[in-house]
C-alpha cells in the first residue's frame, strides 16, 4: 500500500506501523509514531494495521536547546 | 551545605539546565554536559530521516535518559497547537515522561515567545497532565498568570535565543522572581559565565543555555566555566552582597600610620 511517511510518498510491503518501522530499517529505536495526527502509542505498533493513503510522522529527538 | 534545586518534586544539585544542539557531534556534547555537571538536558523533538542512515547514531544513547532528565522542548512551534501537539509526541518518545519545555515562538527574526499562544499551549498542557517549564518573555505579569496556571517552572528570557547578549532586563528578572512560587529560570541569551553567575546573583533558581558552550571556542572547557559560574552566583546570592556605597571606605585602619 502507499503511505505518505515524514512528507515522503512510501510502498510498504506489509500491514502494520511493527513493518514499516522494520521496512525503514528503524526497529528498535527510541521513535513516535502519528498515523493521520493520532499518536499511536508504541504497544500497539504491531495491532494497528495501516490503510492506502495513512499519513504517518515517524519522530525522535535531536539535538536542541 | 544543602541548597537543592526541586522542579516537579524531583531535586537537581545542579541548577544548570543545558541544551544538545549545536554541537559539532555527539562525543562533544556528551563532554559537554558531563563537564557542566547538569542533570537536566533538553532536545528537540525531529521527523526521523527515511531511507537514508539507518545506522545513524542516536543522541539518547549519548545522555542517556537514565541518567539525565529528559526535556524536550517545543522549539520550532509557532502556534499553541503545533506546541501541544510536539509535547504530545515526546511524552509517547519518552514512555510517559510529562515533563516538557514549552516555547512557543513569534517570529524567526526574534524568536521572542508568543505570549497569547505561550498561555493557550501552558493551559492546554497542563490540563492534559503535562508538567510545564514555560519559556517566557521577562513581563512579571505573564510569568505570575503562567504560575497560576500550574506550570511547574517559569524561564524569562535573559535577551534573545542564541544572542549571547546576556541579561537585558535584570531588574524585571528580579521582579519575577521576588513574587514568585515556582522556580524561576533563564532561559536564552547567557553568553558567557559572567552572564550565568549575573543572573544567579539576581536570585534565579536557575540557568538555561545552550549556544554559550556550543558555540564557545572550547565548549568542553566553557562547560567548566558555566558550573563554577552557577555555583559562584549562587553562593553570592546566597551570601548577599555588601551595600553600594556612592563614596570609598578604607578596608585597612586609618590609626597608627607611621608619619
Amino acid at each position: 500500500m502507499n503511505l505518505t511517511v515524514n512528507g515522503d510518498t512510501l510502498t510498504l510491503d506489509g500491514n502494520t506501523i511493527t513493518d514499516l518501522v522494520a521496512q525503514l530499517g528503524l526497529t528498535g529505536r527510541r521513535l513516535a509514531v502519528e498515523v493521520n495526527r493520532e499518536i499511536i502509542p508504541k504497544s500497539q505498533h504491531g495491532d494497528v494495521a495501516l490503510n492506502e493513503g495513512d499519513v504517518v510522522e515517524i519522530v525522535h529527538a535531536i539535538g536542541g536547546g | 551545605m544543602s541548597d537543592l534545586l526541586t522542579i516537579a518534586d524531583k531535586t537537581y544539585q545542579s541548577r544548570l539546565i543545558i541544551g544538545t544542539g549545536k554541537y559539532k557531534d555527539f562525543n562533544e556534547t556528551r563532554d559537554a554536559i558531563e563537564t557542566s555537571g547538569a542533570e537536566m538536558v533538553t532536545v528537540a523533538i525531529r521527523r526521523t530521516n527515511i531511507g537514508q542512515n539507518a545506522d545513524e547514531e542516536n543522541l539518547l544513547d549519548y545522555i542517556p535518559p537514565e541518567k539525565y532528565t529528559i526535556l524536550p522542548n517545543t522549539a520550532g512551534c509557532y502556534t499553541a497547537e503545533e506546541a501541544v501537539r510536539c509535547c504530545k509526541l515526546a511524552r509517547e518518545l519518552l514512555d510517559g515522561h510529562d515533563l516538557v519545555k514549552l516555547e512557543v515562538l513569534g517570529d524567526q527574526k526574534t524568536l521572542y515567545p508568543n505570549i497569547p499562544h505561550t498561555l493557550k499551549a501552558a493551559q492546554a498542557l497542563v490540563d492534559d497532565g503535562f508538567k510545564v517549564m514555560v519559556y517566557t518573555n521577562d513581563d512579571p505579569i505573564v510569568a505570575k498568570e503562567l504560575e497560576a496556571m500550574g506550570c511547574v517552572a517559569v524561564m524569562p528570557l535573559g535577551s534573545l535565543i542564541g544572542s549571547g547578549l546576556g541579561i537585558l532586563n535584570p531588574h524585571y528578572i528580579q521582579l519575577i522572581k521576588e513574587d514568585a512560587n515556582v522556580p524561576i529560570i533563564v532561559d536564552a541569551g547567557v553568553g558567557t559565565a559572567s552572564d550565568a553567575a549575573f543572573a544567579m546573583e539576581l536570585g534565579c533558581d536557575g540557568v538555561l543555555l545552550n549556544s554559550a558552550i556550543a558555540h564557545a571556542g572550547n565548549p568542553v572547557l566553557m562547560a567548566s566555566a558555566m558550573r563554577k559560574a552557577i555555583e559562584a552566583g549562587r553562593e553570592s546570592f546566597l551570601a548577599g552582597r555588601m551595600p553600594r556605597k556612592a563614596y570609598a571606605s578604607a578596608s585597612s585602619p586609618l590609626e597608627g600610620i607611621s608619619r
